[in-house]
């Protein structure tokens, strides 16, 4: 076992809290995250309300707990969108040179140019805004990064001595790029996902800042900074938790994902 | 004795460059064929092209036919080549460390070897996996192991094991222990002689090593250049080489030489596509006159024979 880096320790204990934080607030959270309390309107941080009350009354803690579901669904179908179509994709054009290939990284190289947020929002006026609309809006923004990355490790592994090999033994093209190609880029397959995921995350409060993403009353990390604006003199703080709970999940998925491609390429690693 | 493989005029080229140029050769059942030459003469084209699976640019022409194959092999599609490959030819590459894939089990790769082909069943193969690694002198238990767990010589043994899941009826051979220490060398050529006998398998033997062709083949043919300059029975090319080009790589490896000096052959090998137009040799050849810028033909027949205008070995050379 090689050591581990800092990046990747780091990455995975953020993840893991926030993996954590959700899947505790299913069972509990201090307050229910949506229940409205006039009374308690804008409380400030107290042991009773560790982050204080929103302009609802509403519990800001809890808000963050729940709002955690939202962004790690939202990085699941992002990823899971980019992932299923930019792995064959990518496989694919690297498989198929000659003028089928050059066609699929020119359509990709045409989606790439185009905006993942306008995509999201134009989505969203179609198909009406949705959680779910606007994180598949944000995976197939994400397939050309899948498709190109996958594509360049899948060429490395076409041009290795094993798939000559398979050839030499009779292997016919679909069964190579299952069994050879794919087991074979697993790794950039995982360090691409966490990288897009940290971009979907960002995208989804974006969008939710917009009003384009997760409609409420359901607790979401971007929802809760765009409606604490009117409070961003009297109350920051309603801005600084969900911020810095998004900022923090962001460097938690890219620090994981920089770990882990220095683990998977110890030439990367020799040189620093 | 029939012929298992019979190449006629093979000709590789990228573009308008000659690689591999008019290249004859014929195998016969349970015959050892080596095919010798520098870095660049073509050998490995040669057996890639048999095989149908030269990079994409390059081009093929001539004929290439397998006994059992009712089709010509060269321009034959994907489809029709991958049932030949691995079922009637099988090869070994010259780099054991990268020619099995590092996240299959060997065992895995084994069966998948023979599953390919349904050449047996399930849980045949897995037996047959195991008595495959025996026969290469492989303990049961390499079986679970990954690549990465095994040694050169032990993974070059899996190759050769996987070579001849399916007994074919030729197995091509790229230089298989070149990257090979010299102790492990003797042991997997042994088994590949061994492998081929006990199958009554055709193996054409490429290599640049003239000791090991003088161990494992029995006939032998010179490279040069994309050209076949000489080829003949190993213990008469060795001993009484015709070609001047064969002379001197023998001289070169000579190590009983008097001389205090390394022999060398003059020169080095032009890059692909820029050798001389007649006599590929005649501008390293000491040799070489006027005439030689005219092709020679060859000379004797296709089992024993060379193209030089001023053959060694002649009194009046």
């Amino acid at each position: 076992m090689r050591r581990l880096n800092p990046s990747l320790i780091a990455g995975g204990v953020i993840v893991a809290v926030i993996v954590a934080m959700a899947l505790v607030s299913f069972v509990w959270t201090p307050y229910d995250a949506t229940l409205v309390t006039p009374s308690s309107r804008l409380l400030k941080p107290s042991w009773s309300h560790w982050f204080g009350t929103d302009k609802f009354g509403r519990d800001v803690f809890s808000q963050i707990m729940v709002g955690s579901r939202t962004t790690l669904f939202v990085g699941v179908v992002a990823v899971g969108v980019a992932a299923v179509i930019g792995v064959p994709l990518g496989i694919l054009a690297a498989m198929v040179r000659r003028w089928p290939g050059e066609a699929i990284m020119r359509a990709n190289d045409l989606l790439l140019a185009f905006p993942a947020l306008l995509l999201a929002i134009m989505f969203g006026a179609v198909f009406g805004a949705s959680t779910l609309t606007a994180m598949i809006a944000i995976g197939i923004a994400s397939v050309p990064s899948f498709a190109r990355v996958i594509r360049s490790g899948a060429l490395q592994v076409m041009r290795s001595e094993y798939v000559l090999a398979a050839r030499a033994a009779g292997r016919q093209p679909f069964p190579i790029a299952v069994r050879h190609v794919l087991p074979n880029v697993t790794s950039l397959i995982t360090v691409q996902a966490s990288v897009s995921f940290a971009i979907a995350v960002l995208a989804e409060a974006a969008l939710s800042f917009l009003g384009y993403g997760t409609p409420p009353p359901t607790p979401s990390w971007g929802r809760m900074l765009q409606e604490s604006q009117e409070f961003l003199f009297s109350a920051p703080r309603l801005a600084i938790f969900p911020g810095l709970a998004i900022a923090i999940a962001v460097l938690g998925f890219n620090l994981l994902g920089d770990g882990l491609r220095d683990r998977f390429d110890p030439k990367l690693e020799d040189r620093r | 004795m029939s012929d298992v493989l019979s190449v006629r005029g093979l000709s590789v080229s990228v573009r308008d460059t000659a690689l591999v140029s008019g290249v004859d050769l014929t195998v016969g059942a349970g015959e050892r064929v080596g095919l010798i030459g520098e870095s660049g003469s073509g050998k490995s084209l040669t057996a890639l092209s048999i095989l149908g699976l030269l990079p994409e640019d390059v081009r093929a022409d001539g004929s290439v036919r397998l006994d059992g194959v009712d089709h010509e092999l060269v321009g034959a599609d994907e489809r029709r080549m991958s049932r030949v490959r691995g079922r009637d030819i099988a090869m070994v590459f010259q780099e054991p460390m990268t020619a099995l894939n590092p996240t299959m089990r060997i065992g895995d790769q084994l069966t998948e070897a023979m599953l390919i082909h349904k050449t047996l069943a399930k849980p045949a193969a897995r037996a047959a996996a195991a008595d495959l690694l025996d026969r290469v002198q492989l303990p049961a238990e390499t079986l679970r192991a990954y690549p990465h767990q095994l040694s050169g010589g032990q993974r070059q043994r899996v190759v050769l094991a996987l070579a001849l899941a399916n007994d074919p009826a030729l197995l091509i051979c790229d230089e298989p222990t070149t990257a090979l220490d010299v102790t492990v060398q003797a042991l997997v050529l042994d088994l590949i002689v061994r492998g081929v006998m006990d199958r009554s398998s055709a193996l054409l033997f490429i290599t640049h090593d003239l000791a090991v062709v003088a161990t494992v083949c029995e006939r032998v043919l010179v490279m040069y250049g994309g050209r076949v300059v000489e080829a003949g029975p190993v213990s008469e090319v060795f001993t009484r080489p015709r070609h001047r080009y064969t002379e001197g790589l023998l001289a070169a490896s000579d190590l009983e030489t008097t001389s205090r000096r390394l022999t060398t052959i003059p020169g080095n090998v032009p890059p692909a596509g820029r050798f001389p137009s007649g006599c590929v040799f005649r501008t390293r050849c000491a040799n070489a006159t006027a005439l030689c810028e005219e092709l020679p033909a060859w000379t004797g027949s296709e089992t024993r024979g060379f193209a030089c205008h001023h053959p060694a070995g002649d009194a009046d050379a």
